[in-house]
C-alpha cells in the first residue's frame, strides 16, 4: 500500500508537468459526457418519463455509472493500456519483479485527467440528490454508496477481464468495449429501460443492473426488502470469475519477445 | 486528376489489409446499434405521439449510422497528417509536385471509405433479416435512394473538409490534442451522432439543422429513412453542396496561408 502510494504521487507529480495537455484532456472527458448528458435532457424534455422513472431518477442512475467508471478508469487505466504492455513485450520485465503482476500494473498508470468526468458525476449528483424526491434516510445514502464503491469495482473488474483476453489475442479486442463503454453510456438510463433480456444478462453474466438497476428501485422506496439495498455487494462476486480467468491467462502466457 | 486516384487506391487498399479488426468492430457496432434502438423504443412506449420520426425510420437511421460509422465519425482524424505537421516531415510533402490539400483530403476520404465499406455489408445484412421492430427497412422508392447515395458522397465530402480544418489549425498551434478534442466533441454532438436531429427540442433544432454539421451525417440518414424527402431532400443536398464549397475554400485558404509562413521543426 505504501508503494502504490509513491507510484500515485509520482504519476501525479508527472502528469503535472504538462499542465496544458492535461487540462485539455479533462475538458475534453468533462465534455464528451456533458454531450451525453446534454442527449439524456433533449430526450426529457420531449418525454416526461421513460419506464416510470423521472429525469432526476435518470440522472441518479447516470451520475453512479459515470462516477465508478471514471473512479475505475482512473486507477485502472493500466489494464485499459494492457496489450500494449504484451506487444512490445515490457510485461517480462513485470514478471520478473517480486510483487504482483496485478500490483505492478496497477501502478503502472494513475490516469488523472479522468477527473473532467468525475466532476461531471458530482455535479449531477449535486443536482439530482434533492431534485429526485428521495427522503435521504441513513439507509439510502449506504445504499448510494454502496452503488458507487461496487459499481466501480465491477468496472475494474471488466477492465481486468479485457487485459486477460489480451494474454490469448496480443491485441485488444474491441469488443469488450461494448461493456466498458458501452456500459457507461448505456448506464445512462436504468437497465430494465432496455427489456428484459438485456437486464437478465447484465444481472447473471455481466452484473451491472446489480449496483444500478435494483438498488435505485430501493432507493425510490419502489422496493422495501433490504435484499434490494445489498444487491451491489452481489455484483462483487463477479470479482471470482474475473481473478480466475487473469489467473489462468497469465498461466499460459508466453511472451511476445522484446 | 490521375495521381489522386492513385492515392485514393493505394489508401483503399492499405485499409482493406485489416480484416479482423473490422470483424471486431462491426460486432460491437452491431450490439451498440441493438442497445440504441432498445432505449429509443422505451421512450417510444412512453409516448408514441412525441415522437418526430416514425420508430421504424428511427430504426433505419440507428442502423446505417452503424453500418457507415467509419465514414462519419467526427473523433477520427488522420494521425499520419498531424505527425507530418509536427516532426517535420511535411518539408517532403511540400517538395512533392502535388497539391497538398488535394493529397491530403484524397487520403482521408479514402480511409473513411474503405473502412466503411468493409464494415457496412455485414450490419445492413443482417439488420435486413432481423424481425420486426429491430427490422431495417428499404428506401421509400429508387429516387429516394438515389438522393440517399448522392447524400452520402457530400455528407463524406463535408465531414473530411471540416477535418482538414482541423489539419490546418496545427501548423498554427502545433498542440492539435485542444482544438481536435472540442471540434470532434462538438460536431459529433451537433451532427446527429448522440440523439437524431430531429429529437433536439425548438428552436435549437431549426438553428442545428443550417449548421455544416447538419450536412455530415444527418442529411444522408434521414434521407434514406424517408423522414426527409422529395423537395426537401433536394434543398438538403442544395445545403450540403453550400457548405462543402465554403468548407473547402475555407480550408484551402487557411492551408496557403500556413504554408506561406511554415517552420518545419527539426532536421
Amino acid at each position: 500500500m505504501r508503494l502504490y502510494l509513491k507510484f500515485f504521487t509520482m504519476h501525479l507529480k508527472s502528469q503535472m508537468q504538462y499542465k496544458t495537455s492535461f487540462f485539455l484532456t479533462a475538458v475534453g472527458q468533462f465534455l464528451v459526457s456533458f454531450t451525453a448528458l446534454l442527449g439524456v435532457w433533449f430526450m426529457f424534455l420531449r418525454f416526461n418519463e421513460v419506464n416510470g422513472f423521472t429525469f432526476p431518477q435518470v440522472l441518479l442512475c447516470h451520475a453512479v455509472v459515470l462516477l465508478s467508471f471514471s473512479l475505475a478508469e482512473c486507477f485502472g487505466r493500466g489494464f485499459d493500456v494492457f496489450p500494449q504492455l504484451i506487444g512490445n513485450g515490457m510485461f517480462d520485465r513485470v514478471l520478473v519483479r517480486p510483487r504482483s503482476a496485478v500490483f505492478q500494473v496497477l501502478a503502472s498508470q494513475v490516469e488523472f485527467s479522468r477527473i473532467g468526468r468525475l466532476l461531471q458525476a458530482l455535479v449531477v449528483f449535486i443536482y439530482a440528490i434533492p431534485a429526485s424526491g428521495i427522503l435521504w434516510t441513513w439507509d439510502r445514502v449506504v445504499t448510494l454508496c454502496l452503488m458507487i464503491i461496487c459499481g466501480s469495482f465491477v468496472f475494474f473488474f471488466l477492465f481486468l477481464v479485457y487485459a486477460a483476453i489480451s494474454f490469448f489475442t496480443i491485441e485488444g479486442l474491441e469488443f469488450m468495449n461494448i461493456l466498458t463503454d458501452g456500459g457507461r453510456e448505456f448506464g445512462r438510463y436504468p437497465f430494465a429501460v432496455y427489456g428484459k433480456a438485456v437486464l437478465g444478462f447484465l444481472t447473471y453474466v455481466i452484473p451491472l443492473a446489480l449496483f444500478q438497476y435494483y438498488p435505485l428501485l430501493y432507493l425510490l422506496g419502489l422496493e422495501t426488502s433490504r435484499l434490494y439495498m445489498l444487491m451491489p455487494l452481489l455484483s462483487l462476486l463477479f470479482g471470482i470469475p474475473a481473478i480466475a480467468f487473469w489467473r489462468f491467462g497469465l498461466h499460459r502466457y508466453r511472451s511476445t519477445g522484446s | 486528376m490521375q495521381k489522386y486516384l492513385a492515392i485514393f487506391q493505394i489508401r483503399f487498399v492499405n485499409s482493406l489489409q485489416y480484416r479482423t479488426a473490422a470483424l471486431a468492430g462491426i460486432a460491437t457496432q452491431f450490439a451498440w446499434g441493438f442497445m440504441e434502438i432498445l432505449a429509443f423504443q422505451a421512450f417510444y412506449r412512453v409516448d408514441p405521439s412525441s415522437f418526430p420520426m416514425t420508430l421504424s425510420q428511427t430504426v433505419s437511421y440507428i442502423w446505417m449510422q452503424q453500418a457507415f460509422l467509419a465514414l462519419f465519425m467526427n473523433w477520427f482524424f488522420e494521425p499520419e497528417i498531424f505527425n507530418a505537421v509536427m516532426s517535420g516531415s511535411i518539408a517532403y510533402e511540400l517538395a512533392r509536385p502535388i497539391d497538398l490539400y488535394s493529397r491530403w483530403f484524397c487520403q482521408a476520404a479514402a480511409n473513411r471509405l474503405a473502412k466503411a465499406v468493409l464494415r457496412c455489408m455485414p450490419i445492413l445484412l443482417v439488420a435486413f433479416l432481423l424481425p420486426e421492430p429491430f427490422r431495417m427497412s428499404l428506401p421509400a422508392s429508387l429516387p429516394q435512394f438515389l438522393l440517399f447515395l448522392i447524400a452520402v458522397f457530400l455528407g463524406l465530402g463535408v465531414i473530411v473538409s471540416f477535418s482538414m480544418l482541423v489539419y490546418v489549425t496545427t501548423f498554427y498551434t502545433l498542440s492539435p490534442i485542444g482544438t481536435r478534442l472540442i471540434a470532434a466533441i462538438l460536431a459529433d454532438f451537433l451532427a446527429g451522432a448522440i440523439i437524431p436531429l430531429p429529437f433536439f427540442p425548438q428552436p435549437f433544432r431549426t438553428i442545428t439543422e443550417w449548421l455544416p454539421f447538419a450536412s455530415m451525417q444527418n442529411m444522408p440518414l434521414r434521407i434514406y429513412s424517408g423522414h426527409i424527402a422529395g423537395h426537401d431532400a433536394l434543398t438538403g443536398i442544395l445545403l450540403q453542396i453550400v457548405w462543402l464549397t465554403i468548407l473547402i475554400l475555407a480550408g484551402r485558404r487557411l492551408m496557403s496561408r500556413a504554408l506561406r509562413h511554415v517552420v518545419v521543426q527539426g532536421g
